[in-house]
């Protein structure tokens, strides 16, 4: 609570037990009615005067139409006709709400922000050998900083010595540690789990990842939503028309009928006190920013609530192959040894080719997993685009495509399945192949399936692959619609024919890695880039970044999208519902002031606390 | 020129929307947001009007709350 959020509750405090005393003096004697007046006048400054004072204060400014304006005139009218304990009771009521309001709200921002709160304040710098603590903001590019087990790493940096492994969750939500050795770089926000770290700092504290991810997640809440831009506009003519058909209630049916006035005015004070348009006004954004924050926490970040909207009506997503539903790194996926063992064939292959650079050398020289001697090979030759001849342990190796081998006038075998197979000779016999392929993601076809119940009807790949290779994974992760050997501008073509097909109200989704997409990612209405943490090329590109490699976070996403305009549509319903129900018992004169001070505070109070709900949503 | 802004002492929603309103009609004002949720405003003006603008973005949260204020670093 805060200094001013004490004030009120003792102000508070005060009044209810005045209120109570005053109530009761009232009851057992009998006064004459200017000085019931003058006590409860007493009672209702203690908490009211503030009320008043910025009542005042608000119509010299011009501006009219404020709670503070509404819940005076309600409580100089109830003075006026006669109720007096209900004056005290509306401004008391409405204090005790507002305090509500006010912790509930700070509770669930405080709440935000710590899911946000990536980086500590300070740092660990080894200046002239010894060890001294610093803000952030004073750390320059270039210096040395300690990290000890369970410390958040402050800045951007490199590993100087020591290795220790660190957990990256508070970035991507990635619950499993990566290993940091000498030379590696390490982003801020991180915790280093195992080992004492010295790094060198390689970004300042503004440009580093965490300040970046936070500031982003900060300026989200400035892209507003349809949803809250709907909400604010229909705030500004709800509370004018309230007031007048409060006024329209107070004078007409007393004129026309000729009954008193007292009863009517009383009507209208409950037209006056719900007219306050604030539960929908703040329950809404506060929604839309917990999901954001929900988002971030597990590694998706939103670069403003209307993306989250627009996530959560995705009709059409359409995906990238290699790096977003593939792994986009090469594995040895079978092998087929003839006449050797597949132990000597993958042995012989990572010598053969261990003077390239060409991918398919790497994966191969990963695969064997051992230090490669170099003294072992002799007389290498390599033929770009075909293949390699070496001298291996004194044995002639041949390593290639079939092209090559049937060059060399043997006969390799053609393999079943998709990938590029190297195929080997020894000492001029045929030695069987090893296949190579791009790995499709483990979580893509849980990402698919979370697509599509989250009411996604159609989800297509392009890829400037081979049919065969985008055929592969389109059918192993049962797409709706595979474009292969697709040029950028075919993309952009495809994507415009996808929008053509939107059903109204409906949006297209592109998922990529982030590079040249930017055209791409124009023809969408949310565009997501993956494998975000470090790359600010894509963090700037896209509306939605995941700092993993992961698909299935966009399906958390939309899941989370869901559920937020699930929560806010809740709160505008219930608001809005609460206050039509009791605008027309007040109407009826059934309404008491207790239950339409109710229907403006208790309603903000529980939408606020229902819109917390999109910060826990949880992934099952 | 696009900036942001801290605000201080920003109370209520409703009043974050006038504000809002109120600077999205000044002169020289390109675009503003008022985000209730992290007490920011988000101001985008011409770089020679700047400070003009954004005194007179002060008056129109003055007159909607007349404790908030606009922390220029």
């Amino acid at each position: 609570m805060t200094k001013q959020q004490r004030k009120i509750l003792i102000k508070i405090i005060i009044g209810a037990v005045l209120f109570a005393v005053g109530m009761v003096v009232t009851h057992l004697l009998t006064l004459p009615w200017w000085a019931e007046l003058l006590i409860f006048l007493a009672v209702y400054l203690v908490p009211g005067f503030s009320v008043l004072e910025k009542a005042v204060r608000n119509i010299a400014h011009g501006q009219v139409f404020d709670e503070n304006f509404l819940m005076t005139i309600a409580s100089i009218a109830a003075f006026a006709i006669g109720q007096y304990p209900e004056a005290v009771e509306v401004i008391l009521f409405y204090q005790v709400g507002e305090l509500f309001e006010k912790i509930a709200v700070g509770r669930s921002r405080q709440a935000v922000s710590d899911l946000l709160d990536l980086c500590p304040d300070e740092a660990t710098v080894l200046r002239d050998g010894k060890p001294e603590t610093v803000l952030v903001d004073e750390v320059e590019v270039g210096e040395h900083i300690l990290v000890r087990p369970g410390e958040k790493i402050p800045l951007d940096a490199a590993v100087f010595e020591g290795h220790t492994t660190i957990d990256t969750a508070a970035l991507t939500g990635e619950s499993m540690p990566v290993s940091a050795a000498e030379g590696d770089a390490v982003c801020s926000g991180c915790v280093n789990l195992s080992g004492a770290v010295e790094l060198v700092v390689t970004k300042p504290a503004s440009e580093s990842t965490a300040s970046k991810i936070m500031e982003l997640v900060e300026e989200s809440a400035s892209s507003k939503a349809k949803t809250e831009q709907f909400i604010t506009k229909f705030a500004r003519y709800y509370t004018p028309c309230v007031v007048i058909a409060a006024l329209i209630l107070a004078v007409v049916p007393p004129l026309i009928a000729g009954q008193p006035f007292s009863g009517w005015i009383y009507r209208a004070l409950t037209f006056l006190i719900i007219s306050c348009p604030c539960a929908l006004v703040i329950s809404v954004p506060l929604s839309f920013f917990g999901g954001i924050g929900c988002a971030s926490k597990n590694g998706v970040l939103v670069k403003g609530s209307n993306y989250l909207e627009a996530l959560s009506h995705a009709q059409t997503v359409v995906m990238d192959k290699t790096g977003t539903l593939t792994e986009g790194k090469f594995h040895v996926t079978r092998q087929k040894a003839v006449e050797i063992t597949p132990e000597e064939q993958l042995e012989l292959a990572a010598l053969a080719e261990s003077a390239s650079n060409h991918p398919i050398a790497q994966s191969l020289k990963e695969a064997y997993g051992k230090a490669i001697d170099t003294e072992r090979v002799e007389d290498v030759q390599e033929i770009a685009g075909h293949g390699v001849s070496a001298r291996v342990d004194g044995k002639q190796v041949l390593a290639g495509n079939a092209a090559y081998l049937e060059d060399a006038g043997l006969q390799p075998e053609t393999p079943t399945e998709i990938g590029t197979a190297v195929h080997l000779a020894v000492n001029g016999v045929y030695a069987g192949y090893i296949l190579i392929a791009d790995t499709i993601k483990p979580d893509a076809a849980q990402a698919v399936q979370a697509f599509r119940q989250a009411g996604v009807s159609t989800v297509a790949m392009l890829t400037g692959d081979s049919e065969s290779a985008a055929e592969a994974v389109g059918d192993t992760l049962q797409l709706d619609e595979v474009h292969a050997k697709c040029l950028p501008a075919d993309k952009v073509q495809f994507m415009q024919a996808y929008r053509a097909k939107l059903a109204k109200g409906r949006t297209l989704v592109f998922v990529g890695d982030g590079m040249n997409d930017a055209p791409v990612l124009a023809q969408s209405d949310v565009g997501v880039a993956m494998g975000g943490l470090g790359s600010d090329a894509a963090i700037a590109a896209a509306d939605l970044v995941i700092l993993d490699d992961k698909p299935s976070k966009l399906g958390l996403a939309m899941h989370i999208a869901k559920k937020t305009m699930g929560i806010a549509r809740e709160n505008i319903v219930f608001a809005l519902g609460v206050k039509a129900i009791v605008l027309v018992l007040g109407a009826v004169g059934l309404a008491h002031i207790g239950a339409a001070v109710f229907a403006d505070v208790g309603v903000s109070v529980i939408a606020i606390l229902n819109s917390t709900r999109a910060m826990r949503t949880k992934f099952k | 020129m696009k900036k942001v802004f801290k605000l201080n002492d920003l109370d209520c929603a409703n009043c974050a929307a006038k504000m809002e309103a109120a600077i999205q009609k000044l002169d020289g004002v390109k675009s503003a947001t008022i985000s209730f949720m992290t007490q920011k405003l988000t101001l985008e003006a011409d770089d020679a009007d700047f400070d003009k603008v954004l005194k007179a973005a002060q008056k129109c949260i003055s007159k909607v709350e007349p404790d908030c204020e606009i922390i220029i670093k």
